[in-house]
């Protein structure tokens, strides 16, 4: 009867445990609250961070990009993600959110209503994202034009509905600090923010396990398509012979040194780049220069 | 005799086998000559450009003359007449080599947009080419813009 009794009070101990240490976690209010956001920053921060490559209708180009409504879909093993809404419309989009809501979003995975976002928003790299860089953003996306589009649903498999579980996935993946480490300039430096912290380079070119966390000991080795056509290339330096030279001209017009273009998503991504001042392209090129070669 | 009108049927019924499958053969022929000519095309596009982006990168030193003449060819290339360069048929599933997707032929008005696209960076090359360095590298953007555009919609994804 005792053991029973213990028994119950383990297993309600151990589920209790465990449904506390999968709850969302949120930022420090703290963090944000002297912060003042500069639109002309955070247009920067927009670029950098490729949001318009996700959250603009399919196919846009040009201004079309920065109308934030939502509703690409990402193909995956656990099933079909589609981007949300984020312009600054106040009922479909992101128009009420504070900039402690952004920052909980971007850091945490947290949404202001306390649930899990699943990981294909890219918060693995926005984790290192700057307060200062997020409250700029903030400041750049309220001056977007909001559109009224109802979000899509994520079309995804049990058990993957359970959002709960993401917090399970979030200790295991959600890693502080660089990967690429050791002496660096100060380009270098900034090179990796861009490419580790916003421009979440990783995220296709890393490949995943079979949870879909990535693969750090293989970083920017190449990786399975995630649409299923082709693979995305190992932009190491064992496989990618570009000079720096090669890679600020990619990041500006999409021309390969063979004068190919960029296609895919990575068309998209070029299309974000180039946008950004050329010292923050140069930065990005000093980057992929230093990445560890992996075979 | 009517072994004889067998043989003669059979040696008839071979022929328009034949006949059928070199019909086949011509159609398929003329499809991977399309392929073949656009590749090429896309191989002029790319020598001229490698001009001008050397250019761009510091690597070849400016020359306005040799700029102009490059951005002349790319614009001329463009302006091409196309209509036997993209028969139906021609995607990736139905020629080996080929890499457009079947999704062109579904959307033919905007492939041309995207054509019409480059015409126009091309003309600004050719004014920019012509101007100055600073102007050179400006316009490289758009124009890597308008081939890629094309691409990103309607190439299969090569790595």
């Amino acid at each position: 009867m005792a053991k029973g009794l213990t028994a119950i009070v383990f297993v309600a101990a151990a589920a209790a445990a465990g449904w506390w240490f999968t709850a969302p976690v949120r930022v420090d209010p703290e963090d944000y609250v002297d912060l003042v956001g500069v639109p002309a920053r955070g247009e920067v921060v927009f670029h950098a961070g490729g949001c318009a490559s996700c959250h603009s209708a399919a196919g846009a180009t040009g201004e079309a990009r920065l109308i934030l409504s939502g509703g690409r879909g990402f193909a995956s093993d656990f099933g079909t993600f589609h981007a949300p809404n984020i312009s600054p419309d106040p009922e479909h989009g992101i128009g009420g959110w504070s900039v402690t809501d952004l920052a909980n979003a971007m850091v945490h995975g947290t949404s202001p209503e306390g649930r899990h976002y699943y990981p294909a928003f890219p918060y693995a790299a926005y984790a290192r994202v700057t307060p200062q860089d997020i409250a700029d953003l903030h400041a750049y996306l309220t001056t977007l034009p909001a559109a009224a589009t109802p979000d899509l649903a994520h079309e995804l498999g049990f058990p993957f509905t359970l959002r709960r579980g993401l917090g399970l996935w979030k200790a295991l993946y959600l890693k502080d600090g660089w990967q690429v480490t050791g002496d660096m300039d100060e380009v270098a430096a900034r090179g990796r923010y861009l490419a580790e912290a916003l421009g979440h380079c990783a995220e296709c070119h890393t490949p995943r396990d079979a949870l879909g966390g990535l693969d750090r000991d293989r970083w920017m080795a190449g990786a399975p398509n995630p649409s299923g056509q082709g693979t995305i290339p190992n932009i190491t330096p064992a496989k990618l012979d570009w000079s720096e030279a090669d890679l600020i001209a990619y990041f500006t017009s999409g021309f390969t040194p063979d004068y190919d273009t960029a296609g895919g998503s990575m068309a998209d991504v070029v299309s974000s780049l180039a946008q950004l001042p050329e010292a923050d392209r140069a930065a990005l090129a000093a980057y992929v220069r230093r990445l560890k070669p992996i075979e | 005799m009517f072994k004889g009108m067998t043989v003669t049927g059979a040696v008839l019924g071979l022929a328009i086998l034949a006949g059928a499958a070199s019909g086949q053969d011509a159609a398929q022929k003329a499809l991977a000559d399309a392929t073949k000519a656009r590749q090429a095309q896309m191989q002029l596009y790319a020598f001229n450009l490698g001009l001008l982006g050397g250019m761009a990168k510091g690597e070849v030193p400016y020359d306005a003359t040799a700029a102009t003449a490059a951005a002349g060819n790319l614009s001329s290339l463009a302006q091409l007449d196309q209509s036997r360069l993209w028969p139906e048929g021609s995607d990736e599933m139905g020629v080996e080599g080929s890499k457009v997707m079947a999704e062109l032929w579904a959307n033919m008005p905007d492939a041309m947009a995207k054509g019409a696209d480059l015409v126009t960076a091309a003309a600004a090359m050719e004014v920019a080419a012509g101007t100055d360095l600073a102007s050179l590298q400006a316009a490289m953007g758009a124009l890597g813009g308008a081939c890629g555009a094309c691409h990103k919609a309607y190439r299969v994804p090569s790595n």
